[in-house]
């Protein structure tokens, strides 16, 4: 793969070569396929992005019918897969950068963007080695529960924090209910890719309320993220399974 | 990528430019294709096709900003009477006092007039008309079509709004459920010396309903009613060669001098009817509004406000999406649509077909059950208002644009 696999690579579209470019588009057009491997990420994806609309709204005092409410504004998708976060807050008027620790994660998502016309910045690498600046909106979706060093992790999310802005994450909550239901139910029917998940990893949120306050921030209400057969996942007050939450600096 | 907009709407009748308006208003671009001259279809006269435009739809219009240019041209209906081939037992749905009316009649014409002229005015709104598609694409990351004259439109959503005989549908290979009365729709405009005081007729016979709509007295203060006559259609061909004396004596013989004395407004024009709906409204990057996606028998007069009801389903699923960052095109947003409109079409569907056939049985028993039905509906009230609000277009879950 080349330079591709050394880490802290830029990615601009144009340092992709034609024949590399074919293998992301192909792995890109996988992870972008609503009813392929990452079925339950595209299903799951307008659930957080209502959460994170009315974060941004809330922090910014933004209009709910704006519909670019990140004009302006930086943003920073930490752990970003093939991008499928990073279009829409571009989308929504952002510059955005994604970062991953995958270089093929962060090539997929360069070719995905290309293809949609949509002017993102990725970079391969770990967020911690990255002198990229601040952001005033950093988020980080189900990634904190595959990091090894906890609180290194979100000592360098708060590094790119910019004054005055807002991060938002998610993850799974460590319950008997997750354990049944994301690890033994999920990943036996193939509804999640097996092995995606530890469920030793998984961080409550009184959990992660301590190791963020240890790093000067401050946890907002998390909200569940749900699942019922006849709403499909939706946000609700239940944490059981998986929740999101907003973070600022503490202060 | 030249222009790039959020939707290519391929048909620019009715329920397309209202689409095209909708979408506009809520900061949406469109390009839009049509194969018509709006010359021709905005040219003076009256074609003699009207539409009933339920409360619901006119709240749309009213949402958009057409209301006011259309107001002056729409006749309410105050009552709607229904008879088996004016035998007694005739039903009378009339709305208590203070209620909103059953629905307003317009000519199609003025419906097209102040769509065209808001469409005009709109800077989102790319209107490519007497243009012919000569290819049409979709792919993962957006649409185009090739127009003939090699001009090339993109967008993230192509909309298939070019009526029952949908090109674009059937390219895509989207099935079609359908199935033919074998009976067509006699079209045409009519002047009548006494006042129709907002009373739309529909006057069951056993070869097919017989409709009077009611329409806004012309410049002259003539009375007007749009006729929609159903006819089999081995007798279509004959009644639409009749000399104009004998087709409105025919017609007069059916009204039973209920509007006096009858003149011919306009040209005749007829249309097959079929009942037909499709298995799936939507595909990649696609999505079917309208008659594309189902039609239905105009004995209710609820064709046009089924497909807005689309054109409000679908606005409030792309400003929801795009709200959240999300690509028009996005699946999970058209699965939204396809959940929220796929069964409601159906259903009104199936209830105006099954009233088709319930009224195209011949015979004095059938005709006697049917008179009992309507007098028991007649003096059922929980019933007659569910009728009622069926023609207004309430019942079911109504997109934000359709409320008051």
């Amino acid at each position: 793969m080349g330079d591709a696999t050394t880490a802290n690579a830029i990615l601009a579209n144009a340092t992709i070569r034609p024949d590399e470019a074919a293998h992301f588009g192909r792995l890109a057009a996988e992870w972008w396929d609503p009813k392929g491997s990452s079925a339950m990420l595209h299903r799951l994806n307008p659930v957080r992005l209502r959460f994170i609309r009315e974060a941004i709204d809330r922090h910014w005092h933004i209009d709910d019918h704006h519909l670019k409410p990140l004009a302006g504004k930086s943003a920073l998708d930490v752990g970003c897969g093939a991008g499928l976060l990073c279009e829409p807050l571009a989308r929504l008027g952002g510059d955005v950068t994604g970062i991953d620790a995958a270089p093929e994660n962060a090539q997929a998502a360069a070719a995905h963007a290309e293809g949609a016309g949509l002017d993102i910045r990725y970079i391969a690498g770990e967020v911690g080695a990255q002198d990229i600046g601040t952001f005033d909106l950093v988020t980080s979706m189900e990634v904190i529960e595959h990091v090894a060093d906890k609180a290194d992790f979100v000592a360098a999310l708060r590094a790119r924090l910019a004054p005055g802005g807002l991060m938002i994450l998610s993850t799974p909550n460590r319950t008997a209910m997750s354990r049944l239901l994301m690890i033994q139910a999920a990943e036996t029917f193939g509804a999640i890719p097996r092995g995606t998940h530890h469920w030793d990893d998984f961080i409550t949120p009184d959990e992660l309320a301590d190791l963020l306050a240890d790093a000067g921030l401050t946890m907002g209400t998390p909200q569940g993220i749900g699942f019922s057969p006849l709403k499909g996942l939706h946000l609700s007050g239940d944490l059981s399974l998986n929740y999101i939450v907003t973070v600022t600096a503490a202060g | 990528m030249g222009d790039k907009r959020e939707l290519l709407i391929l048909g620019g009748g009715l329920v397309g430019m209202t689409l095209a308006l909708a979408a506009a208003r809520r900061g949406m671009a469109s390009h839009v294709v049509d194969r018509a001259d709006p010359a021709e279809l905005l040219a003076e006269g009256f074609d003699g096709r009207a539409s009933a435009i339920s409360t619901a739809s006119w709240n749309l219009f009213t949402n958009i900003g057409l209301a006011d240019a259309l107001e002056q041209h729409g006749c309410p209906i105050e009552s709607i009477a229904v008879t088996d081939g004016m035998k007694p037992g005739r039903l009378d749905f009339t709305p208590a006092k203070g209620d909103s009316t059953l629905g307003r009649m317009f000519a199609n014409r003025q419906l097209r007039l102040a769509l065209h002229e808001a469409a005009a005015a709109e800077p989102l709104i790319a209107l490519h008309s007497r243009a012919n598609v000569t290819e049409r694409h979709r792919d993962e990351h957006g649409v185009h079509a090739v127009l003939a004259d090699g001009t090339r439109l993109n967008a993230a959503l192509m909309i298939a709004a070019e009526g029952r005989q949908s090109p674009t549908r059937d390219d895509a290979g989207l099935v079609v459920a359908k199935w033919d009365y074998r009976h067509r729709a006699i079209i045409a405009g009519l002047t009548h010396a006494k006042p129709h005081n907002g009373v739309a007729w529909e006057i069951f016979y056993p070869a097919g309903p017989f409709a009077l709509l009611p329409l806004r007295d012309d410049d002259q203060g003539r009375h007007r009613s749009a006729l929609v006559w159903t006819v089999s259609e081995e007798d279509a061909a004959g009644v639409l060669t009749l000399s104009e004396r004998a087709f409105l004596a025919e017609v007069e013989r059916r009204m039973h001098g209920v509007l006096g004395a009858i003149a011919a407004d306009g040209p005749r024009s007829s249309y097959p009817l079929g009942f037909h709906h499709t298995a799936r409204i939507t595909g990649q990057r696609l999505a079917l509004i309208g008659d594309a996606a189902h039609g239905i028998h105009p004995i209710a007069g609820q064709g046009l406000n089924l497909g807005l009801r689309d054109v409000g389903a679908l606005v409030e699923v792309l400003v929801d999406g795009m709200r959240l960052g999300l690509d028009p095109g996005d699946a999970q947003l058209l699965a939204r649509y396809e959940r929220w409109r796929g069964l409601d079409s159906f259903s009104v569907a199936l209830a105006t077909d099954g009233l088709t056939r319930l009224f195209g049985i011949p015979g004095r028993l059938p005709s006697a059950i049917r008179r009992l039905g309507m007098g028991a509906i007649q003096r059922t009230p929980p019933l007659k208002r569910w009728f009622m609000d069926e023609a207004r277009g309430v019942t079911g879950k109504l997109p934000e644009l359709l409320q008051g």
